[in-house]
């Protein structure tokens, strides 16, 4: 096991033995290779997303995932049949690590009715509940008590499924942030809230760091306020990831208390597609946080150990480029949706739409 | 038929349902070992236990948002405000969260959750403690808004609130927790979308909800025993849906209207209401129709300004004579 993670944490919960074997069964190289195409169609989406949105063909926000592949990938790694996610709205990444089809989500993000959502949610608002995926939130904080009641329920109706609950280091100053951290743990006391927060700190709330933001930097020591038992992982470093991710995603499932985790990341990108100066980091900072690029360190690793060559990333970055293009191509040529979805999914049951149309 | 309280009404409905059904909860602050501080819960705790009944700290976004989570699991959870004035501080979750997300996931999921608790006022609590949220919530598609003031609707509306697919702000009337009224034993429900006829009459119809039906309830024995009026009463009951036809159907029998709010006059349930007959029942009508608001300042505490707030028996009749034309404006 790669000791990045001890020496950045400050957690205290011991390895276990069975979530060890699971953990070096993850990382095996074929595996690690299968990951790293997982992060490379990420990469590839979400680039193809930016010039979607450069031509406007895809409106409103948008916000990529990439500088920090490695987090969601190492953390869905250990999803089990049954777990549910949630996240903000930098979440194009979910749908594709989850199995929904790249190109239904990149058809949600040009607004047709192929999409995940039927083109009424779009790049925030991603939804994939039968694949464990429950969105795609565009509020910051807000999924945040809806993820630890998520994972009251899953306690509730006794399983041993648990809620993986991404937020972003902006959540952590906003008030539903606080309140929802406290009932996880007053809940988890008695075993009764199998949700795993995964702090993705990737820096900035949009333009404003960590350091301007809170007095207290050590985003994972503020889970302690609530007696949630955490540790930092670095993010972009997926081998580290797999390993924390694998031990305490068990760790939950087991105990029905909530864990949380910081990985420490960076969004190499711009905040959102309309982000385009940069006023609030240096592009020193930048290219020091690319030299650390969690796909190109991945790259690295499987060159130096001969699981992959130089002509076989060729090949998957090829690979990958003609998938996407073809989700490009499919989101492009798909039908916008018919007009009467304006009045479909208000509501559930009989009534789905209470006014008139007009 | 036996009388209850309001208050018994709302509880055996919820206490009734969780026998039921185990996926129905109750949470809020002090609903538990305390038992309400309406006493709605009292007694709850000890019958279904902590998981079931749910107390929480003072974090009301915190706990409604659980609520949202909870309730998109399949669980139906109930959310005590302690006042709906606390429920501003859950807003987020109660407009831009619970309502929208069926629509941007494209149907994926429901949110069958229900918020109640005391809303109006009336008891001298002054500014912070004294809202009527009807219209302020009522605003938003997705929600659903009701606000009964029997105990035999607050009994059937719970039950139809519970079971409903959709979040349903469930508004109750806080100054009549203890009044009575027959109560059907078991299993019954009050549909949403349905006014409720609370008296007949062929001269002029007040319309209202809450506990303002009440007063018109007075106003409308009053105008009888003074001038022989027959007035009818509408009682709304469910602002979101809106049932339309009861109000045009009296408006064609009596031509004139007065609709009767606690809340402030703009933008509020009783303009909607104005606005629905001048639409479709505009050429039924023989004078404007009037509306009686609460005074367009914040909640005061003393008793007489408290009283001067809100509606009076004396402005509802004369508003009521005004549209008969029996006062000259």
């Amino acid at each position: 096991m790669p000791a990045e993670n001890d020496r950045m944490g400050n957690g205290s919960v011991e390895t276990h033995e069975e979530s060890q074997e699971e953990a070096s069964v993850a990382t095996s190289d074929d595996h690690l290779a299968d990951l790293y195409k997982k992060m490379a169609l990420i990469r590839t989406f979400e680039e193809a997303t930016q010039r979607g949105f450069r031509q406007g063909k895809i409106g409103g926000y948008l916000h990529v995932y990439i500088g920090q592949e490695a987090v969601a990938t190492g953390f869905i790694d250990a999803y089990k049949e049954g777990d549910k996610v949630i996240t903000a709205y930098r979440d194009h990444a979910f749908p594709l690590l989850l199995g929904s089809d790249p190109k239904e989500t990149m058809a949600e993000l040009y607004g047709k009715r192929t999409g995940l959502a039927k083109g009424k949610g779009g790049s925030m608002h991603l939804f994939d509940i039968e694949r464990g995926f429950y969105g795609g939130w565009g509020i910051v904080g807000g999924h945040v008590p809806i993820g630890v009641g998520m994972g009251y329920a899953l306690r509730y109706n006794e399983t041993d499924q648990i809620c993986q609950l991404y937020l972003g280091d902006g959540a952590v100053n906003i008030g539903p942030f606080h309140e929802a951290a406290n009932l996880a743990g007053l809940w988890g006391r008695d075993g009764m809230n199998a949700t795993l927060f995964i702090v993705e700190n990737n820096q900035y709330g949009m333009g404003t760091s960590v350091a301007r933001s809170t007095a207290m930097t050590d985003l994972s020591a503020k889970f302690n306020a609530y007696g949630i038992e955490n540790e930092k992982v670095d993010g972009m470093d997926l081998e580290a990831v797999l390993e924390c991710a694998h031990r305490v995603t068990e760790q939950v499932r087991e105990t029905g208390k909530p864990y949380a985790v910081e990985a420490i990341t960076y969004r190499t990108a711009p905040h959102g597609a309309a982000d385009f100066f940069e006023k609030y980091r240096t592009k020193d900072e930048v290219k020091k946080w690319r030299e650390r690029d969690p796909i190109g360190l991945l790259e690295h690793k499987l060159l130096e150990r001969g699981t992959l060559d130089e002509d076989r990333i060729e090949e998957i970055k090829d690979e990958m480029k003609e998938t996407i293009d073809e989700v490009t191509t499919f989101a492009e040529e798909s039908e916008e949706p018919p007009i009467e979805e304006l009045y479909t999914d208000v509501y559930a049951g009989e009534d789905e739409y209470m006014g008139e149309e007009e | 038929m036996p009388e209850k309280t309001y208050r018994e009404a709302l509880r055996e409905a919820m206490s009734e349902e969780m026998e039921r059904d185990d996926s129905v909860v109750l949470m809020g602050e002090d609903i538990g070992v305390y038992g309400g501080t309406q006493l709605v819960t009292d007694g709850l705790l000890d019958r279904f236990g902590p998981n079931r009944v749910i107390d929480t700290p003072i974090s009301e976004d915190g706990f409604t948002g659980t609520a949202v989570g909870m309730a998109m699991m399949g669980m139906r959870p109930i959310v005590e405000m302690m006042t709906m004035n606390f429920s501003f501080l859950a807003v987020d979750q109660i407009v831009n969260h619970a309502p929208k997300v069926r629509y941007f996931s494209g149907g994926q999921v429901e949110v069958p959750l229900v918020i109640r608790g005391p809303n109006g006022g009336g008891v001298q609590l002054s500014a912070q403690h004294t809202h009527s949220l009807e219209s302020f919530y009522g605003q938003f598609p997705g929600l659903k808004v009701v606000a009964p003031v029997t105990p035999h609707d607050v009994k059937g509306m719970m039950l139809t609130a519970i079971r409903d697919p959709n979040p349903v702000v469930f508004l109750e009337a806080g100054a009549l927790y203890g009044t009575k009224g027959e109560v059907p034993e078991g299993d019954y429900t009050v549909l949403f979308g349905k006014a409720r006829i609370a008296r007949e009459g062929d001269d002029v119809t007040l319309i209202s909800y809450g506990r303002q039906v009440n007063l018109c309830l007075q106003v409308a024995d009053k105008l009888n025993d003074e001038d022989d009026i027959k007035a009818e009463v509408i009682d709304l009951r469910s602002l979101r849906p809106f049932d339309e036809e009861t109000i045009i159907e009296s408006v064609k029998k009596t031509h004139r209207a007065v609709a009767v709010q606690e809340q402030w006059r703009y933008f509020g349930v009783a303009s909607e209401v104005t606005a629905i007959i001048q639409d479709k029942a505009f050429d039924y009508l023989d004078a404007p129709v009037k509306r009686v608001s609460g005074a367009e300042v914040p909640g005061p505490y003393a008793r007489n300004l408290e009283l001067a707030a809100f509606p009076s028996e004396e402005q509802v009749a004369e508003a009521a004579r005004q549209v008969l034309y029996l006062e000259v404006v």
